[in-house]
């Protein structure tokens, strides 16, 4: 067999490094949407090595809600010491306190939903023209059908019955003044892809990947970590565990999952063993059949 | 899964009636590329519309409009994942109203599978998607003749098939093309080899995707290079550093190589490849490198590094078989901007020469107006040359898009001839 071929996860960055050129060159002011979750993470990595030995140039941008996880702020300020890139934070509680949006009520309550208005003022307020995210087509059925460059009008939604074609590897970023684009570097990869290739490259991810002890309480089927934005019901108890959590959301609704992986190597294994999808434990999925596609259409990362 | 693995991309056009959600979803099923969660929320639907088991089909919903109607309008894109290979599916719809989706479907694909019900035959949309493979150049098909089991797994019916598409495909460029007799209801030649047909001798569906030789289909003969952007640092030990990042769309470079850049026509030498912090010897498609010359040349995004001794052709007037995209229909002499690799220009449509009709293959030169979905053989005038090759000899340098500059919209997709 011929040595010209490359290896599924070379052609995977290979792609993903030359997205992540197209945008830098047809773009004004992009950014990295980063939330401190390995998808970001491996975005942030990707863009480093596409653009080397010159500086990462894009800022990135954290949508904050407010509801962290400690690990994950503080991942966020190393990277950014890390690269010397600039950081913009668009923040949910400003939101608030600003009456752009209310506050959900109730056992359930998130600020998921709020992320979007904050995300989109920051973007507008920023003059961003393209916020570069850590979507992956397998995620989820409304982002199985997202373009590598996908448009957005000037009040920020997706269309997706009308998205442009796409083919080849030609991109069209065209846009006009006060539209913006979202693009996917990694739509193509998936969970296994993701963590097979923060293992060979060995990338530095926040802690709560690992295994480790943390106060839990069981609801919606995981375990949801204790802190102090949780209000937990008569019949619920909080239990220590040792879990992982297999993605990173707002502290208020990421479910973890019962583990012993404490080394990328044995996260591999377990996640190439797992039979249930990772956002199988996002509250914020189960919602409804479309809460997904409702939530992109309005902005949504 | 192993490191050396390669990645298969194949595309499949087809609706509801011919099984096409019922064998991606045997596919990801057998192949246990299913998780629980995802079976269960299909449980529940087929349950509540009164389905017996578990319908298969149901994997391949998308978007809510999709699922009220049942059909699949735009590409979706599914993984997963075998010992032997990462698959991507580009699912695309197969009725004529949506022949753009398919073609930006089969726009990356290395194989197509196209389904054929055993109960009709070849039929119109047969010769629709294997007309739109070769159009596209995809280099290996797979008919997949479905729903042996309604007409009792029978040899001469498959028979029958095989020769009906060999009268319809030797009329068309395409290379390799394998048929396989299965049911995806029931299983047999998806995942699992079938024990109602013991007369077929061939592997099944799956099988024959992680053996298919794939990585000779890219060009390694013409070294082409488009620059997408320079790299400039500016930093503490690399104050002179001027690298031309790009993914090589066809054949292999190597440091100390004659090159030229396009259109210039200034010639260095390859100095260094870079890949992040690694230094290369050697790159080759469809790697992604930066690439450093011996001389100080102005080398900007557009322009395009290949080796001095085997160079495109710089041309202003293309002829292009162009597929419309955009709902409203072309503007006769209207300029667009004409994007190529990392290329970009005005350009103008001259003539259409003819348009295919592509249910009958008939092509057609009284006719003349572009819609959605067209399909036409078109000459086009560039303000400034590209720098093209064949899209029969090369899909990255061969083919282009056209965007409508009041919209913004891409309307047209051409494979330079």
């Amino acid at each position: 067999m011929s040595k010209y071929y490359l290896n599924y996860l070379d052609e995977l960055e290979s792609e993903a490094i030359f997205v992540l050129r197209e945008v830098w060159a047809q773009f004004e002011n992009p950014v990295i949407l980063f939330s401190g979750g390995k998808d970001s993470i491996l975005v942030t990595h990707l863009a480093k090595k596409a653009f080397y030995p010159a500086k990462t140039p894009f800022p990135l941008m954290h949508v904050d809600t407010g509801h962290n996880f400690p690990e994950t702020i503080e991942f966020r300020d190393n990277i950014i010491k890390e690269l010397g890139v600039q950081l913009i934070v668009g923040s949910v509680q400003e939101s608030i306190n600003e009456g752009r949006v209310d506050e959900e009520k109730g056992k359930n309550a998130t600020r998921n939903a709020l992320q979007i208005t904050t995300l989109l003022d920051a973007i507008e307020a920023n003059k961003i023209d393209c916020a570069i995210g850590g979507g992956r087509r397998d995620e989820e059925k409304a982002r199985a059908k997202e373009r590598f460059f996908s448009h957005r009008n000037d009040f920020g939604e997706w269309d997706p019955k009308n998205q442009r074609p796409e083919l080849w590897n030609i991109f069209n970023g065209k846009h006009f003044e006060g539209e913006h684009f979202r693009a996917f570097p990694i739509s193509n990869w998936t969970e296994m892809d993701v963590w097979n290739y923060i293992k060979r490259e060995n990338i530095d991810i926040p802690s709560l990947y690992f295994a480790h002890e943390r106060e839990v309480v069981w609801r919606q089927d995981s375990w949801i970590p204790n802190s102090e934005f949780l209000v937990l019901e008569d019949h619920e108890e909080v239990v220590t565990k040792k879990i992982r959590f297999r993605t990173l959301g707002d502290i208020t609704i990421t479910g973890g999952v019962e583990s012993d992986a404490d080394t990328l190597e044995k996260i591999a294994t377990e996640v190439a063993g797992m039979r249930n999808t990772e956002r199988g434990n996002r509250s914020d999925d189960k919602r409804s059949e479309s809460a997904m596609e409702d939530r992109k259409r309005q902005g949504y990362f | 899964m192993l490191d050396k693995n390669q990645l298969l991309r194949f595309t499949t056009a087809g609706s509801v009636d011919d099984g096409k959600s019922t064998l991606i979803g045997r596919l990801l099923y057998d192949s246990k590329s299913i998780f629980e969660d995802q079976l269960k929320a299909i449980e529940n639907t087929s349950k509540r519309k009164g389905h017996d088991g578990v319908d298969l089909a149901l994997f391949t919903d998308g978007l809510r409009d999709e699922r009220e109607q049942g059909i699949t309008i735009d590409v979706a894109y599914r993984y997963f994942t075998t010992p032997k290979r990462k698959f991507i599916i580009a699912d695309t719809p197969g009725h004529i109203q949506y022949t753009r989706n398919m073609v930006t479907g089969a726009s990356t694909a290395n194989v197509a599978t196209i389904l054929i019900d055993a109960r009709h035959g070849v039929i119109e949309q047969t010769k629709r998607h294997a007309f739109i493979a070769s159009l596209l150049q995809i280099p290996h098909i797979i008919v997949c003749v479905n729903k042996m089991d309604l007409v009792d797994f029978s040899e001469e019916i498959f028979n029958n098939i095989v020769s009906e598409f060999e009268d319809v495909s030797s009329k068309m460029l395409v290379k390799d093309v394998r048929f396989i007799p299965m049911s995806a209801l029931l299983g047999d030649n998806v995942v699992n080899k079938s024990e109602n047909m013991p007369w077929y001798q061939g592997a099944p569906m799956l099988h024959t995707l992680e053996t298919m030789h794939v990585s000779s289909d890219i060009n390694k003969v013409d070294a082409r290079f488009p620059v997408q952007t320079v790299i400039r640092p500016q930093l503490e030990g690399f104050i002179d550093y001027r690298g031309y990042a790009g993914r090589v769309a066809s054949g292999i470079l190597r440091k100390g190589d004659e090159v030229t850049v396009m259109p210039s026509g200034f010639t260095s030498k390859v100095k260094s490849i870079n890949l992040h912090d690694k230094e290369l010897e050697e790159a080759y498609a469809p790697m992604s490198v930066s690439i450093t010359l011996e001389d100080d040349i102005d080398i900007s995004r557009g322009d395009m590094i290949v080796r001095s001794n085997n160079k495109p052709e710089p041309s202003q007037d293309i002829e292009v078989m162009l597929c419309w995209l955009n709902n409203s229909p072309a503007k006769s002499r209207a300029k667009y901007t004409i994007k190529h690799t990392s290329n970009s220009q005005k350009a103008m449509i001259k003539e259409v020469v003819y348009k295919y009709y592509i249910n009958t293959l008939e092509r057609n030169s009284e006719d003349t107006d572009l819609s959605m979905n067209d399909i036409a053989k078109v000459k086009i005038r560039i303000t400034k040359p590209l720098m093209i090759d064949s899209y029969r000899e090369n899909r990255i340098t061969g083919s282009i898009i056209l965007v409508d500059d009041s919209t913004n919209e891409t309307v047209a997709a051409g494979m330079i001839v």
